[in-house]
């Protein structure tokens, strides 16, 4: 039998398959080696990194909520020194494509990463997280906003030689104008959604279930806006779509790929069923199979419209 | 890293009291690679919703082969779950996290309330399976002597030396907490081990008690949890300094030393 050929391409980047892990859902990938063989996957995007370490949000930080979760975990992270030194290792020998989620408070933390980790050997892309508060402008993310968008994708496209990734906020008016922006910036792909801001609240205390108040939502409860964002982004702009939203089978996979997106990114899946990555893998390739196609890259963009 | 994913079989599901069951399932991967105080995760249904799997400690395992889990219906997810037939397949995900330690532990004394009872049940096992066993107290709390239904009889029968009852309402022994039966039946004499799993507040008592006594103390703890393997990172606790970064239940626990986190 003729494997199936599951090969997407973004930019001068080819994937072995279009399934990627979402970052904060896969941890540094060795916390799924039990579950998954890793080398199967596409790529995976490690837990969002910051210069420095970051001790994340008191708890509570999560409550489920029907069809998904609120998380407020506030970007808890190991810092980027420790990043390289103990967690780079590991993942060089993976045998899977990894990209680094990267995060700042101003155009110099994110400069400086995307920098630094150029000097890192076993990275193939960087994604940018713009859903961060700018400090330096009074807190609006970089995300919500156009021009700054594009400004910090620039800043980190001038500073490192890796392909920079995007990763687009679904709290804005038009995520298609986000998305032109960080198009002219620079960047070579863009991947949406991250979480949809939410809330839950404890009738009999009154309070609200996260520390945070707020947090974000993800999931299968997510999956329609998350898809309806992609294909209005695929539309909006020339470079690669990777999908992220509530994906949790082959076919929510597929849908994705129909609605433009080169590549998927599974998150909260992960927790349900830790192989949840990987049993996408093979449900794409046995697609590919059964409807004698050449390629899963067929399928991108295929949608049908009345 | 023993950890795996496992379709567990269902042999018993068995209501001990009105909300309690004891589930006990054929999941020789886990039962295998056990330790008390670890826990697995369930999916109590493959639909989605609820969405998470649910953490629940190991009761006991049997012959290698077999998982027994002790729950209280407290949502969508344990009502699904306790609603299960035998011979229906479950997706168990374990054993994971850290255990309880008491090698060279000449003294111990196990204190649970409800269903914080459960992981010790696995513990005092263990414990008294030795040639010499060390000298072992049980305490066990409920609310109401119904809720405890045979677990005192349990522990007895594994030769627990001293079994001791505290019910809220007074049901059946001690009219009151169960920490309270600390100072009676920890004598004097001995280098006191305790080992505790409750409710927030009942292992508070207990940790103060042993702070002021000078005993060890280990306690198992419970948090909301999207994963269990340390990925989600919701599982965040302060630790006792309240300052560093958060410990995570899952990967760090669920069993710490008292002394390592924060009693607020």
């Amino acid at each position: 039998m003729i494997e199936a050929n599951l090969r997407v391409t973004i930019g001068d980047l080819v994937f072995k398959n279009p399934v990627l892990t979402a970052s904060g859902t896969f941890g540094y990938a060795k916390e799924f080696a039990p579950y998954v063989n890793l080398h199967h996957l596409g790529g995976v995007v490690v837990k969002g990194i910051s210069l420095e370490p970051r001790r994340g949000n008191p708890p509570p930080r999560i409550v489920e909520t029907a069809g998904g979760m609120l998380n407020a975990i506030g970007l808890e992270n190991v810092g980027l020194d420790r990043f390289i030194t103990e967690k780079m290792d590991y993942l060089r020998g993976i045998g899977t494509r990894v990209i680094v989620n990267i995060l700042g408070d101003s155009l110099e933390e994110y400069q400086e990463l995307g920098q630094r980790l150029s000097e890192v050997e076993g990275i193939s892309a960087l994604e940018v997280n713009i859903s961060c508060p700018n400090v330096k402008k009074g807190g609006v993310a970089f995300g919500t906003d156009p021009t700054m968008a594009e400004a910090v994708t620039r800043a980190v496209c001038a500073h490192t030689s890796l392909p920079v990734i995007v990763k687009l906020s679904p709290n804005v008016n038009d995520i298609a104008q986000i998305a032109r922006g960080v198009e002219a910036g620079g960047a070579q792909a863009v991947s949406l959604i991250n979480t949809l801001l939410g809330m839950a609240i404890d009738v009999k205390s009154r309070r609200p279930r996260l520390a945070n108040i707020v947090g974000g939502l993800s999931g299968p409860a997510i999956k329609p806006i998350a898809l309806r964002m992609v294909w209005q982004v695929a539309q909006a702009v020339k470079i690669p779509v990777i999908g992220i939203g509530g994906i949790t089978t082959t076919e929510d996979a597929l849908e994705f790929l129909l609605a433009g997106a080169t590549a998927i990114e599974v998150g909260t899946a992960n927790f349900v069923n830790p192989r949840a990555s990987q049993e996408i893998v093979e449900g794409l390739a046995r697609y590919v199979t059964e409807n004698r196609l050449d390629g899963i890259s067929e399928v991108i963009g295929g949608l049908i419209l009345p | 890293m023993n950890q795996c994913e496992e379709q567990g079989e269902i042999v018993r599901q068995e209501q001990l009291a009105p909300e309690i069951f004891r589930l006990t399932l054929k999941a020789p991967q886990i039962a295998s690679n056990a330790r008390p105080g670890q826990f697995v995760m369930v999916q109590t249904t493959p639909c989605y919703d609820p969405l998470l799997r649910r953490p629940l400690s190991i009761h006991q395992t049997i012959g290698n082969e077999q998982v027994q889990l002790l729950y209280k219906v407290a949502g969508k997810g344990t009502r699904i779950l306790a609603a299960l037939p035998p011979g229906q397949k479950l997706n168990l995900t374990g054993p994971l996290g850290h255990g309880f330690d008491l090698a060279g532990k000449q003294a111990i004394c196990l204190v649970g309330g409800g269903m914080g009872i459960a992981p010790l049940y696995f513990l005092a096992r263990e414990i008294l399976r030795a040639t010499t066993p060390p000298k072992c107290i049980v305490l066990l709390g409920a609310r109401t002597t119904s809720e405890l239904g045979s677990l005192p009889r349990d522990f007895m029968d594994i030769g627990a030396t001293e079994t001791h009852i505290a019910t809220d309402d007074g049901s059946l022994g001690h009219h009151g907490f169960v920490a309270e039966l600390l100072p009676q039946h920890l004598g004097p004499g001995h280098q006191w081990t305790v080992c505790t799993c409750g409710p927030h507040p009942m292992m508070k008592g207990v940790v103060s008690q042993c702070r002021a006594q000078g005993w060890e103390c280990q306690v198992s703890l419970e948090t909301m949890m999207a994963c269990g393997i340390s990925a989600c990172l919701g599982c965040a606790i302060p630790r006792a300094d309240l300052s560093g970064p958060y410990l995570h239940v899952c990967k760090d626990g669920p069993v710490f030393k008292a002394e390592e986190v924060a009693w607020l």
